[in-house]
C-alpha cells in the first residue's frame, strides 16, 4: 500500500476515456448477429415461385417443443401450390414454445423450412406470436408468381428437385438456347 | 391520484397524462426475478456491453416495493408460483410484467407436471418475449416495447374510458426501426 494508490485507481478511471466504448448502440444500430443465428423461420419458395413444403409434417414431428403445427393438403392441376402431388395447407409455428433449437431445419427434405436472422419479435399478444404460412412465407423475388399456379420449371416435381437451378436460370433467360441447356443438364442428371 | 378523475378532459391533463408517462417509463426500475438461463441473459443485459442504464433502469432492485417492471426470466415451477404472485402483489402499482423467453410464456418445451404453462396464469403479462434464451438485444427489444405502452397509458378513469371507446392500440414496430438513425 503506497501513499499514491488512491490517485492511481483514479488514473485507471481516466485512461478509460480514451478507449473505444464497448457498449453496443442497440436500438440505433441494429446487431448483425451470426450468420447462423437462429431467428424467426422463413418458408422458402422454388425459382417461380412454387412453395418448397410439401406437408410431410417430419419438423413438427422433429420439434421438441411441439411448437409447429403442419396440415396437408392435395395440389390439384387447377390449384398448385408446390410441384409433386401434397403441399403445407396449414402451417404455424408458436414463438411461444419455439426454443430456436434448428431441430426442425434439420428434419425438412426439401430444404423448404430454414432460418432468417430476424429477431425483434416481442408482442404483447398471444395470438399475433403464432406465425401463420402468409407470415412465414418468403417474400417474391423477381420472376417468381403467387401460387397457385402450373409448373413453370418442367413437366414433375423431378426436373425441380433434379435441376431446378439450371431451369431457373433458364426461365429468366427466357431463351432458345436455355432450353438446350435445361436438356443437357437433364441428361446430365440421367447419367 | 384522485383529482384528474373529477376533470373533463383538457389539454393539460392530456400533456400532464405524458408528462407522467414519460416520468414512468424514463426509470423503470424492474425487481430481480432470474428463475433459470434466461437470467444470465438479463444480467448481461445489465452489464456494461449492453447497458440497460441507457434507458434509467440499470438498478435490479432486491426488493419488489422498489420495482415497476417484473421481469420473469425463467421457467416457473408450481412451487415457485405462489413466490411469484406475491411478489408481484408486493410491488407499488402501476407495474408491469414482462414475460421473458419461451417457458415464462407458455413453458416452452417444458410441457410437464412441474412447470406453469405460462406465467398469465398467475399474473397479467404485459409483454411476451420468445427466445430460449432470448439475446441481450431481444430483451432491450421488449423493454423499449414496453415504453411505448406506458407513453400511450391513460391517466385517470375518463382516459381510460375513452381510449377503451376509440380501440386504440400501441403500434409495437421493431426498435431498429423506431430508434434508427434519421440519414
Amino acid at each position: 500500500m503506497g501513499m499514491f494508490d488512491p490517485i492511481k485507481g483514479f488514473g485507471v478511471t481516466f485512461s478509460t476515456m480514451f478507449k473505444k466504448v464497448v457498449t453496443e448502440e442497440y436500438p440505433e444500430v441494429k446487431k448483425v448477429t451470426a450468420p447462423r443465428f437462429h431467428g424467426r423461420h422463413q418458408l422458402n419458395r422454388h425459382p417461380d415461385g412454387l412453395e418448397k413444403c410439401v406437408g410431410c409434417e417430419l419438423c413438427a414431428w422433429a420439434c421438441p417443443a411441439d411448437a409447429i403445427f403442419v396440415e396437408g393438403g392435395d395440389n390439384t392441376d387447377d390449384a398448385r401450390y408446390s410441384p409433386g402431388e401434397r403441399f403445407g395447407a396449414d402451417y404455424q409455428i408458436n414463438y411461444l414454445r419455439c426454443i430456436g433449437c434448428g431441430l426442425c431445419i434439420e428434419a425438412c427434405p426439401t430444404r423448404s423450412l430454414t432460418m432468417t436472422n430476424e429477431y425483434e419479435l416481442a408482442d404483447d399478444d398471444r395470438q399475433k406470436l403464432i406465425f401463420t404460412k402468409e407470415d412465414l412465407l418468403a417474400p417474391l423475388l423477381p420472376g417468381m408468381e403467387q401460387p397457385p399456379h402450373p409448373m413453370r420449371l418442367g413437366d414433375n416435381e423431378q426436373d425441380y428437385y433434379v435441376n431446378g437451378p439450371a431451369l431457373a436460370r433458364d426461365l429468366l433467360a427466357g431463351s432458345s438456347q436455355g432450353q438446350s441447356n435445361a436438356e443437357s443438364a437433364v441428361k446430365g442428371a440421367g447419367k | 391520484m384522485g383529482l384528474e378523475e373529477k376533470l373533463p378532459n383538457g389539454i393539460l391533463l392530456t400533456s400532464v397524462e405524458k408528462l407522467v408517462n414519460w416520468t414512468r417509463k424514463s426509470s423503470l426500475w424492474p425487481a430481480t426475478f432470474g428463475l433459470a438461463c434466461c437470467a444470465i441473459e438479463m444480467m448481461t443485459t445489465g452489464g456494461p456491453r449492453y447497458d440497460l442504464a441507457r434507458f434509467g433502469m440499470e438498478v435490479f432492485r432486491a426488493s419488489p416495493r422498489q420495482a415497476d417492471l417484473m421481469i420473469v426470466a425463467g421457467r416457473v415451477t408450481n412451487k415457485m408460483a405462489p413466490v411469484l404472485r406475491q411478489i408481484y402483489d408486493q410491488m407499488p402499482e402501476p407495474r408491469w410484467v414482462l414475460a421473458m423467453g419461451v417457458c415464462a410464456s407458455t413453458g416452452g418445451m417444458f410441457n410437464n407436471y412441474a412447470v406453469v404453462q405460462g406465467v398469465d396464469h398467475v399474473v397479467p403479462v404485459d409483454m411476451y418475449l420468445p427466445g430460449c434464451p432470448p439475446r441481450p438485444e431481444m430483451l432491450i427489444d421488449a423493454i423499449l416495447k414496453i415504453h411505448a405502452k406506458i407513453m400511450d397509458e391513460p391517466l385517470g378513469a375518463a382516459r381510460a374510458a375513452a381510449l377503451l371507446e376509440s380501440g386504440a392500440s400501441t403500434d409495437l414496430m421493431p426498435s431498429s426501426e423506431r430508434f434508427a438513425k434519421k440519414k
